[in-house]
Order: C-alpha cells, then structure tokens, then sequence
C-alpha cells in the first residue's frame, strides 16, 4: 500500500495568476523595494521562512530592487525552467544535478564572479553553477519513540534496529518519495553509488510500509506531531531549525558515511535581469564564502576544505556525472529498482 | 678612415641582418611547431578520455528479456568532469533507433577503415564540440544489435590550454629570437674581426713600410693579402727602381758640373768687362745650384737606402758634431761666418754614424746659407729626460709659421728661402733619418733673438 503525502502547508497565493504553465508553485512572496527599481524574479526550493533573510540582507544593500519569489518543489523549478521555459532571474535549488543538467544543456547564462575567488573550485561548476551551501542529509527521529533503544549510529545499526523492532516502527518511518522530489532523488542516487547498505535499508523500510514525502518539512512536522519514529534522509539544515524549539526531535548524522548536498543557484537562459540576478549570486557567494560570514545566513557554516576533517562526510561535486542518473534509461531502471524495494504489497 | 673609399654596403650590416632573418623564421617555425604539436597532443589526451567513457558506456550495454538495455556508469561521465568542466552530451543508438540522451546529437559518418572509434569535430547547442563514437555488436535472440554510443565534450577546456600554450610559445619564440639575435650580432662581428685587423695593420705602418703582411689570416682572405704582398713589393721595386735612377742621374750631372763651373772660373779670370763677369758668376751660381741639388738628391738616395739597412753602433753624439763641424768650417769661413759647438758629455745613442753626419751637414749647409754674414751659427748637444738632442741654430729669417708642418717634404721649400740656392731636401733627409733611428724632428724659431732653430731628438741607446 502507497501512502502519498502531498504538501500540507500549500500557501498559494497569487497561484491561479502565475501558473500560466503546468508547473506547481507552493509559496510566492513579493518582497518590495524600497526604492522604485528593478524586480528580480527567482525561483526556488529553499522555504521562505529559512531564504528570507538572505534576500533582506540584499535589499539593505541594493533598495531598489524587488524581489518577486517563488518557492516549488525541484522537480517544478525543473520542469518550469527546461520544458517551459519559465522566465526566470535566478534559480536556486538543492537539487544538484538537476541544476547541472540545466547548465550543461545550455539553459543557463555564464556569470564571470567577482567574488569567484572567494570559493573553492569545487563549490561552482564552470561560471554557470554558484553553491553557497553545505548541507547534510540526516537521519532525524522523535527522542520518545526510540525511549529504551540504542540510537543507530551507522545504515547497518539502523537497519537491525528497524528490522528487531517492527511494532514499534510499522508505518512510522518516513523518507523522500523520489519520483516527486529532485533533493530526494539525488540523496537517494548518491547513497546507493557508495553503497550497498542503500538497498537493505530501502527494504526494511518498505517492509514497515515506509510514508513517502515531498519534502523534509513535512517529515519534520510530522516526527513532531507523532505521525513518524524516523525520517532517513532529511535536510539536517531544516531540522535543525525545528530542534530548537522542540527537545523531542533528535538529529543523527551517520557514521558509515554522510552525504553534503550544496545548495546552489544559477542564471536561467530566459533571464530578464541577468545583471542584477550576478550581483544577487554575488551576494549569496558573498554571505557564504567570505571568511569573516554573515550573521543573517541561515545554513550550517561552510567547511572549506573539500576532504572534511570528518571522513566520513561526502560531498556531492558538481559535474557531468551527476548528469548519469538524470539519463532517461538509467533514471527509469532506478526508479523501478526503487519501488521494488521501498513499496511492497 | 674611409675617406676615398667607394663605400657599397656593409658585410657586417648584411650579415646581421640575414642572421637576423633566419631567427625570425626559425623563431616562427618553433612557435608554430610547438603549437600544432601542442594542439595535437591537447587533441589526443580529450579523444583519450572520450574514448574510455565511451567504452565504459558501451561495456554496460547488455540484452535484458529481449530489449537492449544501457547502465550509464557514474565514472562514464564524471571522468570527464574530472579533467575539465566542459559540458558533456552522449547518446546511445541501438540498429539506428535513438535509445537515450541527446537525441539530436550530430551524426559520426562511419570511417573507412576498421577503426572502432570514430571522431569528428562539430557544433551542437552553440558550441564547437568533440565527439567519439563507438559501436559493438551484441547477440539477440532475432539477429545481432549494433549498439553506438556517442560522447561529446565542449572544447573549452581545450582552447583555454591552447592559449595558455600559445602565450608561453610566443614567450619562447621570442626568447629565442632575442638570444640568436645576439648571438648573429656577435657572430657577425667576430666574422669582419680578421678585415678590421688586416686593415689596422695595414693603416699603421710607417710611410716607408712596405713589407709583405706576415700575420696569419683566414683562407677566404688570403687572395686579398696576396694580391695586398705582390702589390706592395711592385711598389717598393717601382720605388727603388726611381731613387737609383734619381742617384744614378745626379751622379751623371755632377762631375760635368764640376768641370763646367773649373771652366767658368777660368773664363772669370781672363774677362775684364763687367756685363761678362756679371753674367759669368750667374752662371756659376747656377751651377753651384745644380751641383748642390745633385748632391742633395744623391745624399737623399743614400739616405733612403740606408735607412733600410741602418748600420748601427754606438756613437757620441759630440764627437760626431765636432768632425762634422771641422769639415764644414772651410765652406763657413768662406762665407764670413763661424761655427761653434757648446754641450756637455751626452749619453751614448745607438745609430749609422753615416747617416746621423749627412743629415747634420744638410741642416748644417742650410744654416750657414741662411745666416747674415758675419754671424754665428751654432750647434748645442743637451739631453731632455731619455733623449738626446742635438740642435742647430742661426740667425738667418727664421721659418714662416705657416710652413712649419710642411716643410720636411720633398722638395719643399720656406717661403723665406724663395732668393736663395736649395733643392729643399735637408730638412726631408734629416727627418728620415731621425725616424730611422726612432727619434724625430723639431722645428721652431729662436724666441727673443732672430733665427731658425733646428733640433733632432734621438733616443738613448
């Protein structure tokens, strides 16, 4: 049985207005300039509630600029970006190789950064792709469901506490549903290019008649509501925020290996502003990779150093290989693959 | 140095220019060598990787339930993200059917030979891209499949190496020419350095130097020096050849001469009428003239021989000015004048008796001729730091200041001398026979007192 959870918090405003195409919007927020200006239109996955400040911090520095956002999933930013064309100023989005497939076929702009020097190599991909975040993909769980048990530490500890305690976790263990989620898909992809343990895991899920989710918000929300015991693979970054307020939600990052997602953005072809969208990209490679920071970014402090003091941290990098799961055949087989695992009859 | 030289070009000039040329060119070969290499090897390393991803893409390539079926393997693609961050497009084509990735990726025509991998150079999205295909057969269950797998990569990553080689070639070349241009410079100089020396030699030597060159000279110029030699000793023979004729002549004139003025004298005596006497002693002062300049240009012959074959002993300059002195006294006695001699004991002097006597004699009979009767002529012998220096002087007119440079030429005479009897060769043979020893001659006029001062410097021995 398939228990799909479609977005609970949908603020659709202005949505009957901007969907001139199929693609779904989930937020849109205008941010107005102080100053008559320019409008820059970007289109995102990062919440709002989490990006605003970035955006703030923008308009302090640049007043007369209006920026009109918009929030969707990262398979919406994909579709409104390379099937419709969507005229956009800037795209940001977790989804990494989504957002390099649009570079590498040519629906995006080039950006020569003055502030490129401030990264590292590996953060951008050509002058197209500007990471400016590191974030983690977690293990998070609800501390009073795991009362008296062990808290795995590794895929392998988690596998066997799921598998020794089914009544405790039978339709309590959420994770992405892939086919919806681009962030969900690339987590997914990258877990199962470095190991095996992927596959166990996705059937242990599927046997507890896993709850499958457009996003981490969502399994957030529902660990503190009681809905789930566990979420496998939720942006550590959005939890983090949601831990400070409720003490029952705990955080693992697993010791067999952890994936590091880098959130970035680009310049779309059809961009009407792509002048003020750079400086934006400037700002936001500014905030991130500056050594001194900036006190309204709200991501997890960035580690320079490619090879993580942490081995067991693995960073995504940005390039052509993340095109290889995105291939239609490979993506299909995946898929499938995917679903014979986690959904069980 | 040139002066009188007809002057067409410079071999010096020519052959640094030439140099010049050929750096420039090989300058030009090296930095389109180094880049036709570098592009090629820049060319092979991309179709390298292409052709391994290619493989590797094709290697996943199996039948599964009937359907050709390809796994992309992650390495497939990021290998080539690895070496640069140029865009990557592939597509797999099983029987000519499109499979997967991009479809409209241009279409490698099949190569003639046997080669499994073929490349072409093309544009696809805007961009100039690189392209390798592969094909394998696989077996199915209806026939054999033909799958082709296509991977193309932009070129960006390898133009930015060629510009990066192309600045450093250009860097070389340059270097390169700069450092054969220095050495054509040097090259040039060291090939004209033999012509400089031949010419510096040559332009040394002293007027009566007339001596074959000795020194060793490179083989392109020994035609030049040869002809130089034979030119020389032609010369030397053609002027030996007129100094005998001058001797042999003046010789051949003076002892008529001698007759014809014994004969004069007589015929003066036995005349009585003054028109005659006076005609008669022009006549012998005419032949006085003759005489002289015939015995001057016979002691210049002398002279010039000698010069060439000095018998040299050492010789008290005083004792040489006392003899020569005594034999002149008569001829000054004569004319109403006196000859004194006034020095200190000199140091010796290394030279041909002979020649140093006849010298001092002409300047000697020029002194006497040019001093006011009744005056002195007279000789000092002094030494000035390593010279010894004899000089004469009179209390004739003096030299004009305007003549003093010339008057040691041939037959060259003041302008003060026009109404008396000379040839003009004494203060020539005493300057050559001055040199000939090393030391050289003085003219001046007296201060304070009327007279010519005449003063051979001769070195020490």
């Amino acid at each position: 049985m398939r228990i799909l959870l479609f977005p609970s918090v949908l603020i659709m405003l202005l949505a009957s207005l901007l969907s001139v195409g199929a693609y779904e919007i989930e937020q849109h927020k205008v941010f107005p300039a102080p100053q008559e200006g320019a409008n820059l239109r970007i289109i995102s996955n990062s919440d709002i509630d989490i990006f605003s400040p970035m955006v703030e911090a923008f308009q302090r520095k640049y007043p007369s600029v209006s920026i009109d956002y918009t929030v969707v999933s990262s398979t919406e930013l994909m579709t409104a970006l390379y099937d419709e064309k969507q005229v956009f100023d800037v795209a940001i989005s977790s989804a990494m190789d989504l957002q390099v497939k649009l570079a590498n076929d040519g629906f995006t702009l080039p950006h020569n950064s003055p502030v490129a020097g401030l990264m590292p190599d590996w953060a951008r991909w050509r002058n197209h792709v500007f990471a400016f975040t590191q974030e983690p993909a977690s293990v998070v769980y609800s501390k009073s469901a795991f009362a008296g048990l062990e808290v795995p530490t590794s895929r392998q500890n988690l596998i066997s506490t799921l598998r020794n305690h089914p009544e405790r976790f039978l339709n309590k263990v959420g994770t992405y549903d892939i086919r919806q989620s681009g962030l969900g898909f690339l987590f997914a992809t990258q877990d199962a290019r470095t190991s095996d343990t992927f596959w166990r895991l996705n059937e242990v899920m599927g046997s507890l008649n896993a709850r499958l989710y457009c996003c981490s918000a969502d399994m957030i929300s529902d660990i503190t509501k009681g809905n789930l015991a566990i979420a496998y693979n939720v942006l550590g970054s959005y939890a983090s925020a949601r831990a400070a307020s409720d003490p029952d939600i705990g955080i693992l990052e697993l010791e067999d290996f952890t994936t590091l997602m880098l959130r970035s953005a680009i310049i779309p072809a059809g961009a009407e502003q792509p002048e003020i969208a750079g400086t934006f990209i400037d700002h936001l490679i500014t905030a991130s990779w500056s050594e001194e920071g900036a006190d309204y970014y709200p991501y997890p402090k960035l580690n320079r150093n490619e090879i993580a003091p942490n081995l067991s941290l693995r960073a995504i990098r940005l390039g052509p290989g993340l095109l290889v799961y995105q291939d239609n055949l490979k993506r299909q087989h995946f898929l499938q693959e995917w679903q014979n695992a986690i959904i069980q009859q | 140095m040139n002066s009188g030289a007809n002057i067409s070009g410079s071999i010096r000039r020519r052959l640094t220019l030439q140099l010049l040329g050929i750096a420039a060119v090989l300058a030009a070969l090296l930095f389109v060598m180094v880049m036709t290499y570098a592009k090629q090897v820049a060319e092979e390393s991309q179709d390298n990787i292409l052709s391994a991803s290619a493989t590797s893409i094709l290697d996943s390539a199996a039948i599964q339930s009937g359907e050709v079926t390809v796994d992309i393997p992650y390495s497939a693609l990021s290998m080539l993200g690895n070496v640069s961050d140029d865009r990557v497009f592939y597509r797999v084509v099983v029987n000519g059917k499109y499979l997967t990735g991009y479809e409209s990726l241009p279409i490698a025509k099949a190569s003639k030979g046997q080669d499994s991998h073929r490349f072409i150079t093309s544009h696809y999205l805007g961009e100039s891209i690189r392209m390798v295909s592969a094909t394998r057969r696989l077996s199915n269950a209806s026939g054999p499949v033909e799958v082709t797998v296509s991977v193309a990569q932009t070129l960006k990553r390898q133009r930015e190496t060629l510009e990066r080689i192309s600045a450093n070639a250009a860097y070389l070349g340059f270097g390169f020419f700069i450092a054969a241009a220095v050495l054509g410079v040097l090259t040039a100089q060291s090939a004209v350095r033999p012509v400089q020396t031949l010419a510096n030699s040559v332009s040394k030597r002293g007027p009566q130097d007339l001596r074959a060159v000795q020194a060793p000279v490179p083989g392109e110029m020994a035609p030049l020096v040869v002809a130089l030699n034979r030119f020389m000793a032609r010369l030397k023979k053609s002027l030996t050849r007129s100094e005998e004729f001058i001797a042999e002549a003046a010789h051949r004139i003076r002892t008529p001469l001698a007759v014809l003025r014994t004969q004069a004298e007589i015929a003066l005596r036995r005349v009585e009428r003054p028109e005659n006497r006076a005609a008669l002693k022009e006549m012998i002062r005419a032949i006085d003239e003759s005489s002289r300049a015939a015995g001057q240009l016979l002691d210049h012959a002398m002279v010039s021989f000698r010069t060439d074959h000095l018998e040299v002993k050492d010789i008290n300059l005083l004792d040489l000015a006392e003899e020569t002195l005594e034999r002149l006294r008569p001829l000054a006695e004569m004319q109403d004048k006196t000859l004194s001699l006034h020095g200190d004991e000199p140091p010796p002097i290394s030279g041909d008796a002979i020649l140093i006597q006849n010298a001092l004699s002409n300047i000697l009979d020029n002194a006497i001729k040019y001093a006011p009767k009744g005056e002195d002529v007279q000789v000092i012998v002094t030494h000035e730091d390593d010279w010894v220096v004899l000089s004469v002087y009179d209390q004739g007119p003096g030299f004009a200041p305007e003549d003093i440079d010339q008057l040691t030429e041939r037959f060259s005479r003041g302008k003060n001398a026009e109404d008396t009897v000379g040839s003009g060769l004494g203060l020539t043979i005493a300057e050559e026979v001055t040199q000939a020893h090393g030391g050289h001659l003085k003219l001046s006029n007296r201060t304070n007192v009327r007279g010519a001062c005449v003063s051979f410097y001769f070195p020490q021995s």
